[in-house]
């Protein structure tokens, strides 16, 4: 806590037996919430050593595994092309011509409006319907419906972000790689486009982040990725006659915990970095993603607004 | 254009549904986000560390994966019975308390120091301070962000409808298994969508407008 909270003084002899008070309190509701859940999970013979040695099972943990790899192969299709899909909606959302810029803005109000479980379902039949024409086989259908409705909604949200990194960017850039003689894709290519992401390359991050948790919608659609799988393995395998919810869910659940506060450390480390770095160019914080809170007002994410603030 | 016409019933239920959904775990988010917002900047070790880690635990999971939990492991460990808008309402409110928390945190992080100061000069302690001095004015600046918020919290209402609470996903999984073009469907459901989050910025910006105050 550096130079405390404003919200309340040092505290003095009498407080701090008072907040000592409270803290033992606080400490003793806190563990009793816990010790409560542990209390039930273990009269419901959760807790039992066999039901967490399931892990030790070489194939548990294969299948672990593969859904981990599954999840990751999704996300990292879907990020590039939402990264494409994002530059090439935010340039034509700040074309010259009308036509291209209706089309772009009605693009990204349509599926930034639209649940993405619902865009990804949409496609999930049309893709199944048409798996034959399409030459889709196996779970393939999934995969696209999950991956295009990934890259349809993120990159409309991508697509925000970048753009208000474009506005971002000072004017007397623009006007002087003109005044140089540049073409209109040779000041967005050289000029712009590598300032806004820059500038905005924290927020893309935590964008990112929220990309991936999305992944998991494809449980829904019965795409065996990292939370079907263990959906399915808690159903199935049953221990002392209780299926094996909660050892899944907690495994799993550490496991996208961790994958996402990697991508969101990275996201500060940057931030940081580019607050050292005398570019001139102001870098967006990281703290929010744009998103879960979605990209209604992204322009904000410069600023320093309401987001700016760390620990 | 047929599907509407003749499931007109079905999605004033599902639009209901939604809108029910959305209402309830807004409020239970809000009433939860507040509190660990309190929890965050108060002077209680313990307290702060809870709020820490409640707001990392539940920003970084997956909504799919906390519905899950709500529809499998509660009801066989922790109480039986619930109907799925009550267990629909605890994930949904769980999982948007964390973002509420951080709004309303940033918020209190706006109002200028001198505020704060010149109430705890007063004798105020800290909960006096938080609540009649600190937050009220933390509003303001909390307003847009909790909008985004509640948008996004409407469409994450969707998931529901795949755990088999009636909203708007639910009809449409619904309305494709009668045969139905799933392209028609798409967009009186977007439409939907539509309407209740436009409903939601009008209030808000109104709310803004009223609360709004030259600082």
């Amino acid at each position: 806590m550096s130079g405390a909270s404003v919200l309340y003084d040092v505290p003095g002899p009498k407080a701090r037996s008072r907040n000592l008070v409270y803290s033992v309190v606080g400490s003793l509701a806190v563990l009793a919430l816990i010790v409560f859940v542990v209390l039930r999970l273990n009269t419901q013979g959760q807790l039992a050593p066999e039901v967490w040695n399931i892990f030790n099972n070489a194939g548990v943990r294969t299948n672990i595994r593969d859904g981990l790899l599954t999840t990751l192969q999704v996300f990292a299709v879907a990020a590039v092309l939402s990264l494409v899909l994002g530059v090439l909606l935010a340039v034509a959302r700040l074309s010259d011509h009308r036509p291209v810029r209706w089309l772009a803005t009605g693009f990204i109000e349509l599926f930034r409006a639209v649940p993405l479980l619902i865009t990804i379902y949409a496609l999930w039949v049309l893709l199944l319907s048409n798996r034959d024409s399409l030459g889709l086989a196996g779970n393939q259908p999934q995969f696209w419906a999950l991956v295009i409705g990934l890259t349809v909604y993120n990159g409309s949200v991508q697509a925000e972000v970048l753009r208000a990194g474009i506005n971002s960017v000072p004017t007397g850039q623009r006007e002087a790689a003109y005044a140089l003689g540049m073409s209109k894709t040779q000041v967005m290519t050289t000029v712009l486009i590598p300032q806004a992401v820059r500038a905005m390359l924290p927020t893309i991050i935590s964008q990112l982040v929220v990309t991936l948790k999305d992944t998991s919608l494809g449980y829904i659609i019965t795409f065996e990725e990292l939370l079907f799988t263990a959906r399915q393995m808690s159903t199935n395998i049953i221990v002392n006659g209780n299926d094996t919810y909660v050892p899944f869910i907690i495994v799993t659940g550490a496991i996208y915990v961790a994958m996402c506060l990697a991508l969101s450390a990275l996201a500060n480390w940057i931030e940081q970095r580019g607050r050292r770095a005398k570019t001139g160019i102001g870098v967006a914080t990281a703290g929010e993603p744009v998103t879960a809170t979605d990209a209604m007002e992204v322009s904000d994410a410069v600023s320093d607004g309401p987001a700016a603030t760390k620990d | 254009m047929n599907v509407l016409l003749d499931y007109l019933p079905q999605f004033r239920d599902g639009f209901l549904g939604t809108l029910a959904i959305t209402a309830s775990s807004a409020l239970l988010a809000l009433v939860l986000g507040v509190l660990i917002a309190g929890f965050r900047v108060s002077p209680i070790p313990p307290l702060r560390a809870f709020g820490t880690a409640w707001v990392t635990v539940l920003r970084n999971t997956p909504l799919t994966l906390l519905f899950l939990v709500a529809f499998f492991v509660v009801p066989q460990v922790l109480f039986q019975g619930a109907s799925p808008y009550v267990l629909a309402t605890l994930a949904l409110g769980f999982y948007t308390s964390s973002f509420v928390c951080e709004a309303v945190r940033s918020g209190i992080n706006t109002v200028p120091l001198g505020q704060a100061e010149a109430a705890r000069s007063l004798g105020m302690t800290f909960s006096q301070t938080l609540g009649q001095i600190v937050l009220p004015q933390a509003t303001r600046t909390v307003l847009p962000p909790l909008s985004s918020i509640f948008i996004a919290l409407t469409k994450n209402s969707a998931i529901a409808g795949a755990f088999g609470y009636g909203e708007l996903f639910n009809l449409s999984k619904l309305l494709n298994d009668k045969g139905y073009a799933i392209a028609w469907i798409f967009l009186w459901t977007a439409l939907a969508y539509l309407i209740i989050t436009f409903a939601i910025s009008a209030v808000f910006r109104l709310l803004e407008r009223r609360m709004g105050v030259a600082r």
